[in-house]
């Protein structure tokens, strides 16, 4: 069997780790290709549905980042953020779903390095995990990820 | 008894109220909600410990709504859910005539929001030791045991919305549910629609649920839904301060934030 | 004319396993906490004792909460559509209450109207029943008020009346006699053995001709309909434990690869049901909803298919959050005039 390549979603915001996570390109640091980087304007703008998504596609990690606190470019979207992955925290672990499977940062544009750093730890941690298969087990066949068996 | 029936004749004979919300004799020696708009019905207004619903459901309920002025039996917990609907500017001040039954038999008036807030009792702790107990024996189970535990609850789920229905604060007119472009949580009650659904109503009542246990008291298949709501008001007071539903002017824990909200959690 | 026999009630784990051995999966009531649903038993001890009616109805062993009607997926050559593969396996649903048995004719009314419902078909055609008359009653039951009755045999293959440590065996239908066959050695004669002494008492709670009468005639008569309804909260409780309530909702729940066309239950309680893509709602207010639930069962459905959508099971009336009690509820339409 094939060593089990984890699969990490990331939500950034467009302001700081996205750029950020430019900058670790540009700047020719290598890092984990596991991750796929979906792009929002805000962490402010990242729906807790997200990360139930991302999970239900397939994902075995999620990664959330953005600016850190005093720098968001809408003033307090990072704050609003904050304050609701407390709660989220709180519920998804009374409910029995892996916490250790969902990482949130503070990447600002300038932190290039932080990037790298934090990907490749977090795939680090989901490849000791394993895949998400408790979660994938709630998935009905017809739209469970990696297609669909006829 | 009867000063609760009198306290209803009056103000629907005045015109003070079009309705009153209250509780009656219902099937098996039970109570059921009741809504009376003729005075001389009034007779048939009860109030004992079987009267368990929280009535406030009704408040926001267009058929009720339409009537006119209601006044309200007020337990604890509408007077609770009054308070928070105000907060979220669904009800307004002398929108409704809250009715207390005392041990008397007198029946106390609130007519204002000032005196809503006045009559509700304010517990020292979010969660009462029984309800903190039941949580503690969920926390104490292994993340492994906890997950098993949640899916087999959410396994007997029907997606009949008795939750989303009996529970004031649920007054959307859409759901997340009823969204599908996207559709974000699945319609069939399949294991990942039921979890998805049950999660999402835990978020969406986040710093707004004020404790009456009505979601699992509705549930025809007994999922204790109260639970979900209960640890997160346990984080949302430990973490920001606060509870629902104890002030008609209070803001909305999610919708505003301190700079020093704990992040040790965030990298 | 039916016929009798007798069994002694420990012969209940022979008689199990002579079907598991004959090729049957047997569906009973099982205790799940503080509920009791249909579910698959091993053998007698499985099954939740004392019950008076199980909280969900065995509806679902014919009409499954949510199923796949066929499944799609890009393919090669666009896109590939594939049946959903029959799979149900022949099924004695066991201990089920006579007013149960009696649901599957609305069922079945319904889902052979105007056209054949394979994927309802396929299961039911392998469903057989052998219920257990009541020998209790609550407030809740009134299947005496909808032409049923405790120990009703309609619908049933089998039919067991307790008498003692024994069972009274009715052999209603054929497929009865198939079931009775296959473990015959396990009854004897019924002579002297008194059904109605161990019969429930269920009273009649409306006048179901007048209440037939006069529904027809109310459906303009908004102040009763309002009346009814103001305290109901437009959940789905009453339809989704209903036996015979048979709405049910179309999805498509797909990925960019493929997904599934799925059949899941829905309720006329729901203000969604009706509503129009323009936004507008033909049935606005609760008190539409509820007099369609009403009419639909009580009117419409004798009328175009000649069967009552409803047996009396009291299960819609013990569920609801706010006890909106139907029986209740048709005795005052009933008694209201015309």
């Amino acid at each position: 069997m094939a060593e089990f390549e984890p699969k990490v979603t990331a939500f950034v915001c467009t302001w700081c780790t996205y750029a950020g996570a430019d900058l670790t390109g540009t700047s020719r640091i290598k890092y984990a290709s596991n991750v796929r980087v979906l792009r929002v304007p805000c962490t402010g703008r990242i729906d807790f549905m997200y990360v139930l998504q991302a999970f239900t596609q397939g994902a075995d990690g999620i990664i959330i980042s953005g600016c850190h606190p005093a720098d968001c470019h809408y003033t307090s979207g990072n704050y609003h953020a904050r304050r609701r992955w407390i709660v989220l925290r709180a519920l998804l672990d009374f409910v029995g779903v892996d916490t250790r499977r969902i990482h949130f940062a503070w990447v600002s544009a300038a932190e290039g390095a932080k990037w790298a750093d934090l990907v490749n730890s977090v795939v680090s941690n989901v490849r000791e995990l394993g895949p998400y298969d408790e979660y994938r087990q709630t998935i009905p066949a017809h739209i469970r990820p990696g297609g669909i068996a006829v | 008894m009867t000063g609760l029936q009198d306290a209803a004749r009056d103000l629907l004979q005045s015109g003070e109220a079009a309705v009153v919300i209250g509780f009656g004799g219902g099937s098996a020696g039970g109570a059921r909600p009741l809504m009376v708009r003729d005075p001389t019905s009034v007779g048939d207004l009860i109030f004992d410990d079987r009267c368990v619903h929280n009535l406030a459901v009704y408040l926001l309920k267009p058929e009720v709504k339409s009537l006119g002025k209601p006044a309200i039996v007020g337990t604890q917990a509408v007077l609770r859910s009054i308070l928070q609907l105000a907060s979220e500017q669904q009800v307004k001040d002398r929108d409704v005539i809250a009715l207390i039954p005392e041990a008397d038999g007198g029946v106390r008036r609130l007519e204002t929001l000032g005196e809503i807030e006045g009559a509700v009792s304010k517990p020292d702790a979010v969660l009462s030791p029984e309800e903190q107990n039941c949580l503690d024996e969920i926390a104490s189970l292994s993340r492994e045991e906890r997950w098993r535990f949640w899916q087999e609850e959410f396994s007997r789920c029907l997606k009949c919305y008795a939750c989303r229905a009996a529970c004031p604060m649920c007054y959307c007119s859409q759901c997340i549910v009823e969204v599908n472009q996207p559709q974000w949580i699945p319609v069939p009650a399949h294991p990942l629609g039921n979890m998805g659904w049950h999660l999402v109503r835990a978020m969406h009542l986040a710093g707004r649920c004020v404790n009456c246990g009505e979601c699992a008291r509705a549930c025809p298949v007994d999922i204790p839904l109260n639970l979900l709501n209960q640890v997160i008001e346990k984080e949302v007071a430990e973490q920001f301060g606060g509870k629902a539903g104890l002030s008609a002017t209070a803001s909305y824990a999610l919708s505003t934030f301190t700079t020093d909200d704990k992040d040790t959690f965030i990298r | 004319m039916i016929e009798q026999k007798r069994m002694s009630t420990t012969s209940l784990e022979a008689l199990f396993q002579r079907y598991k051995t004959a090729g049957w999966w047997i569906l009973a009531p099982r205790a799940e906490g503080d509920i009791t649903t249909f579910g698959e038993v091993d053998s007698p001890g499985d099954v939740a004792a004392g019950l008076i009616q199980t909280t969900l109805s065995p509806k679902s062993a014919v009409l499954p909460i949510w199923e796949e009607l066929f499944r799609f997926r890009r393919g090669e050559s666009g896109i590939e559509v594939v049946e959903a593969a029959e799979s149900s396996v022949p099924t004695i649903i066991f201990g089920l209450r006579p007013c149960d048995a009696r649901a599957f004719a609305a069922l079945d009314a319904v889902f052979t109207w105007d056209s054949q419902d394979e994927p309802y078909l396929a299961r039911r055609n392998k469903v057989a029943f052998v219920s257990i008359a009541c020998n209790q009653a609550d407030d809740y039951c009134f299947c005496t008020s909808t032409g049923g009755g405790p120990g009703d045999t309609a619908g049933s293959d089998l039919l067991l009346t307790g008498v003692g440590d024994e069972y009274l065996v009715e052999v209603v239908t054929e497929r009865g006699v198939e079931l009775a066959g296959i473990a015959g050695e396990l009854f004897g004669p019924a002579e002297g053995m008194d059904k109605a002494a161990h019969l429930a008492s269920v009273p009649v709670r409306f006048d179901l001709d007048r209440l037939r009468q006069v529904l027809p005639k109310t459906f303009d008569r908004e102040e009763l309909w309002i009346d009814q309804s103001l305290r109901c909260l437009g959940c789905g409780a009453c339809a989704y434990v209903c036996p015979t309530c048979v709405c049910f909702d179309i999805q498509d729940e797909a990925t960019r690869h493929g997904g599934a066309r799925v059949r899941c239950w829905d309720s006329c309680g729901f203000s969604l049901f009706t509503l129009h893509t323009s936004g507008h709602n033909p049935r606005e207010v609760q008190s539409h909803r509820w007099r369609q639930r009403v009419m639909h069962k009580f009117a419409y459905m004798p009328e175009r298919l000649q069967v009552l959508g409803c047996v009396g099971c009291g299960r819609c009336s013990r569920a609801c959050p706010v006890d909106m009690n139907l029986a209740e509820h048709l005795a005052v339409i009933a008694e209201s005039g015309e």
